[in-house]
């Protein structure tokens, strides 16, 4: 290793933020309820998200808590099946689909792309709202005594069984839908026809790639969880429907049109994530990323074989044989893509001059454990493994590596590397290396062993568990207080460093992106003049020549 | 993929700044505006689809199961209100599109008329529907509300469509009971329909006003283009729902 | 060598927008839309009758003849009246994905269900 950082920053004696920029642009509280602008957007989503986050997250430690011991002690059973509802809805539908598109995909994409703006600001801002609105209904839920079905409405659990507040959630997710769809069809419509002159489709940063084709899936999946969860409320307001097998409905079809749309969400919720890590990785090995185009076209392709897999949810429920197989061999097929990003980030890294700051090293956590919970996703795509391991903690492991090991690194890689960009200050260095370091032990010591136990045979979702079960729970239980440390330290040090922090500079970790041509924090504008791309994405060569250009001016 | 020309074209867009006031600041020219929403609007209409692409899912999977108690309880719907209907969800595509077309030709009184054609039609379209839902309920054909089974128990004591479908025969009750599946699937797919003429009907009335002051003649036609979309959107999905609920268990 | 994609695409459809389609179009294309209503309903009455082209596996002719009529109203609608026909390739891209999503949603559902009886005769 020849640095042992990239990091330049101004200096500090004389930098100042700059006094012009979005968020000092207006004051008042409703400059920014009425605001058109993406970063004010993105700025209110990542507040509302990382509440959110923390409510979930209070929720996980329940769960862990009374997994402690063997018996039903900390709650009832009836108690802790809302308890993981309501973990589940609130990670899935209010964190981890919005969290990198609505928040750093809000924040950068206009960037990326040269433009002023998202192509619908007012678009833009209504997502929010219907976020918030959603927010609401899910916390009024809870207020009201919880629903118990399971993020997953499994009918005639949901329809017929119980009596909870299915309805209110239902909605919720329909608004939060609708929230998402429009964050998506705002990217798509940006991506399309706001780009500056000279940035062609093949001189866009992987992280457009990667969250054009998470819009697409939201586009053209989240409508029809929206009409799914209408007929669920509808069915248990006007007691018939098409689901419920008392009333002669086929719960087979609820689960096939609930995953016809859950299983896009999860590239949905990884692929963003995986923008982010392009970005990273180029950066901090100053190479420009192994194989562009087809890291690219592996997001599209993902997005498009990920329409035609969703039946692996279901190869227990009493499907088709002929059509577990289909299934089946389709859900080898995505894995393919997936892999081609790992290893073209892997030929990244190699000769690479590598420096381990805070994004570096979530990445690299990020493709470790996402590696991981793809492959054990491969287990569970195969109809015969799957048999033995559906339903047990495996499962459990399997999402929690791909969605916490895999997007929420990513998420917590992303925001550290645009942390500068963002409020104009960096994170302090040494304490955030420890937390990342912290998350990774957290969440290895938390997970890991779920494999073991779902190998062994514990069902999810239940309050208690058989004792011989219980050293490795405790094992779990002990890693996820860990991985609440590593998850409450960033809120503390990144909050200080935003009047603490170093003055960051324009571009503190010399990448190669246009939104690190601006200063920062951002103009309104985001540009001074409409910029135009006269170079290759990641040209580390052009950023080069430019501050050389830069320097001789001055000079 | 590449156009030199173009270069010269957005210099030319960064060099004058006197933009027509329906021009938003953050795109470059009007017509990248113009282009911009047109691809949001389809978007959207994509997003529509699959949206009752679930209803039509459901409805083609229960069809096949129930198959005879979808046949008997479609005998039910009126074909005359049915057809009466699509054509006057047709002609309102069709004064709909005569809109766009004002708008681009700059006729604002033609515009305004055609506007409020599509208006009329669309409340006459609504107005039917209120006749047919209103006649359901009266039969008690509504699931869950006002539901009973007798018109498919003993399909002769509903002599009015009995004289015209004589070959229905009393079907099983467990069978019998499956008809209230059709109708729960014909209320949640036009009224579904129902909704997106509602506010397609609300944009509507605030276009009407907003033509008369001359918004839409001027050159700026994209909302009157972009509204076009969606009401012909609703008319197709109309189009498929009138031959699967109505027609195709006729003969 | 920079060039300006996205102007480029505005600039394709730009020309493509000021095609104002003529309100004979309009008018000959509600008349196919009247006449293939009062075919639809007409066919309707009438028993197709239904081929079988396997065990299991019939075809019946009226609802088939009352889609087919159905899809033929609506490329009518979306070629003229929502001016597809004289737009971008974009936009014809964007109505083929949500015609093609659709079809899978439908289509591999069916895969399910029709499958399940298999090897059960
Ligand atoms: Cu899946």
């Amino acid at each position: 290793m020849s640095a042992a950082t990239i990091v330049s920053l101004p200096d500090q004696s004389t930098a100042r933020i700059p006094k012009m920029n979005f968020l000092t642009k207006e004051n008042g509280l409703l400059s920014w309820l009425l605001t058109g602008d993406h970063k004010r957007i993105a700025t209110l989503y990542l507040i509302s998200i990382t509440f959110f986050f923390f409510i979930g997250g209070s929720l996980a430690g329940l769960i862990r808590l009374e997994l402690l011991t063997p018996q039903t002690s900390l709650m009832a059973a009836d108690t802790y099946n809302k308890v993981f509802t309501m973990h589940g809805v609130i990670m899935v539908f209010l964190f981890l689909v919005p969290s990198v598109p609505a928040t750093i995909g809000n924040f950068v994409i206009p960037m990326m792309v040269g433009a002023k703006d998202l192509a619908l600001p007012k678009v833009n801002l209504l997502s929010w709202y219907l976020y918030i609105i959603a927010g609401f209904m899910v916390i009024y839920t809870m207020a009201a005594g919880g629903v118990d079905t399971g993020w997953t409405f499994t009918s005639p659990l949901s329809t017929h069984y119980l009596n909870t507040h299915v309805i209110s959630t239902g909605l919720a997710i329909f608004v939060a839908g609708f929230s998402s769809i429009f964050t998506g069809l705002n990217f798509i419509v940006t991506i399309h026809k706001m780009r500056c002159p000279g940035m062609t489709w093949f001189r866009l940063p992987l992280f457009v790639w990667a969250n054009y084709a998470a819009s697409i899936l939201m586009v053209l999946g989240t409508p029809v969880l929206a009409i799914t969860l209408v007929l669920v409320v509808l069915e248990r307001t006007v007691h018939i429907g098409v689901f419920d097998p008392a009333y002669g409905g086929d719960p087979i079809l609820f689960q096939h049109l609930f995953w016809f749309y859950s299983h896009p969400a999860v590239y949905i919720m990884i692929l963003p994530g995986m923008g982010v890590i392009s970005e990273v990785i180029s950066t901090f090995s100053r190479k420009r990323v192994f194989g562009y185009t087809a890291v690219a076209f592996s997001s599209v392709a993902i997005a498009v074989f990920g329409f035609f897999v969703w039946a692996h949810h279901m190869f227990i429920m009493g499907i088709s044989n002929y059509a577990a197989l289909v299934f089946s061999l389709l859900t080898m097929l995505v894995a393919v893509p997936s892999a081609i990003k790992i290893f073209n980030w892997a030929f990244t890294l190699y000769k690479g001059s590598i420096t381990f700051e805070t994004p570096m090293l979530y990445a690299f956590g990020f493709m470790g454990l996402f590696t991981i919970g793809g492959m054990t996703g491969v287990f569970l795509g195969s109809t015969g493994t799957d048999i033995h391991l559906t339903e047990t903690y495996f499962i459990v492991a399997h999402f929690h590596f791909v969605m916490v090991g895999g997007m929420l690194m990513a998420f917590l890689s992303g925001i550290h590397f645009w942390w500068p960009k963002w409020t104009g200050r960096m994170y302090p260095e040494k304490i955030s290396q420890f937390a990342a370091v912290v998350t990774f032990i957290g969440f290895n010591f938390t997970f890991f062993p779920q494999f073991i136990l779902g190998t062994l045979g514990m069902p999810r979702r239940y309050a208690a568990y058989p004792p011989e079960f219980q050293a490795l729970n405790v094992f779990s239980t002990a890693g996820a207080t860990i991985l609440g440390v590593g998850y409450l330290l960033p809120v503390l040090y990144l909050t200080w460093s935003l009047k603490y922090g170093a003055i960051a500079g324009n571009n503190p970790w010399q990448a190669t992106g246009l939104e690190w041509q601006t200063q920062s924090p951002p103009l309104t504008e985001n540009f001074l003049e409409t910029p135009i791309m006269d170079h290759e994405a990641y040209d580390y060569e052009w950023l080069e020549q430019q501050q050389q250009k830069e320097v001789a001016s001055v000079g | 993929m590449s156009d030199s020309t173009a270069i010269s074209n957005s210099a030319a867009a960064e060099t004058h700044h006197e933009h027509p006031p329906y021009q938003r600041h953050h795109f470059e020219t009007v017509e990248q505006q113009a282009d911009t929403t047109n691809f949001a609007m389809w978007l959207f209409l994509l997003t529509e689809v699959m949206f009752f692409g679930g209803l039509f899912t459901s409805y083609l999977i229960m069809r096949n199961w129930y198959y005879p108690a979808f046949v008997e309880a479609s005998h039910q719907l009126n074909i005359g209100w049915g057809t009466a209907n699509t054509a006057v969800l047709i002609m309102s595509s069709f004064t709909m599109a005569m809109g766009v077309w004002s708008a681009e030709t700059r006729r604002k009184g033609a515009l305004v008329l055609c506007l409020s054609l599509t208006f009329v039609l669309g409340l006459a379209f609504l107005g039917i529907k209120t006749i047919e839902y209103h006649e359901k309920w009266e039969k008690h054909h509504v699931p869950g509300l006002n539901w009973s089974d007798a018109s498919f128990l003993n399909p002769a004591s509903d002599p009015e469509v009995h004289k015209d479908y004589p070959g229905d025969q009393p079907l099983a009750p467990d069978m019998a009971q499956k008809a209230q599946m059709y109708f729960f699937l014909y209320f949640a797919m036009t009224g579904m329909h129902a909704l997106h003429m509602i506010i397609g009907i609300s944009i509507l009335g605030f276009m009407i006003v907003r033509a008369r002051a001359g918004a839409y003649t001027t050159g700026h036609v994209t909302y009157v283009e972009n509204f076009g979309l969606y009401w012909h959107f609703v008319d197709i999905i109309w189009i498929f729902l009138f031959p699967l609920l109505y027609l195709i268990s006729r003969h | 060598m920079s060039e300006h994609d996205g102007q480029f695409e505005q600039k394709e459809e730009h020309e493509h927008e000021h095609h104002i389609v003529s309100p004979v179009i309009y008018l000959a294309i509600l008349l196919a839309l009247l006449v293939g209503t009062g075919l639809t309903v007409w066919a309707s009455f009438i028993d197709l009758g239904e081929w079988h082209i396997a065990p299991g596996l019939t075809l019946f002719w009226n609802p088939a003849v009352a889609l087919a009529i159905a899809c033929t109203k609506m490329v009518l609608v979306v070629l003229f009246f929502m001016h597809v026909k004289y737009s971008t390739k974009l936009t014809k891209l964007t109505v083929a994905c949500g015609v093609f999503t659709f079809l899978a949603l439908i289509g591999m559902t069916m895969t399910d269900y029709f499958s399940r009886a298999w090897g059960r005769w």
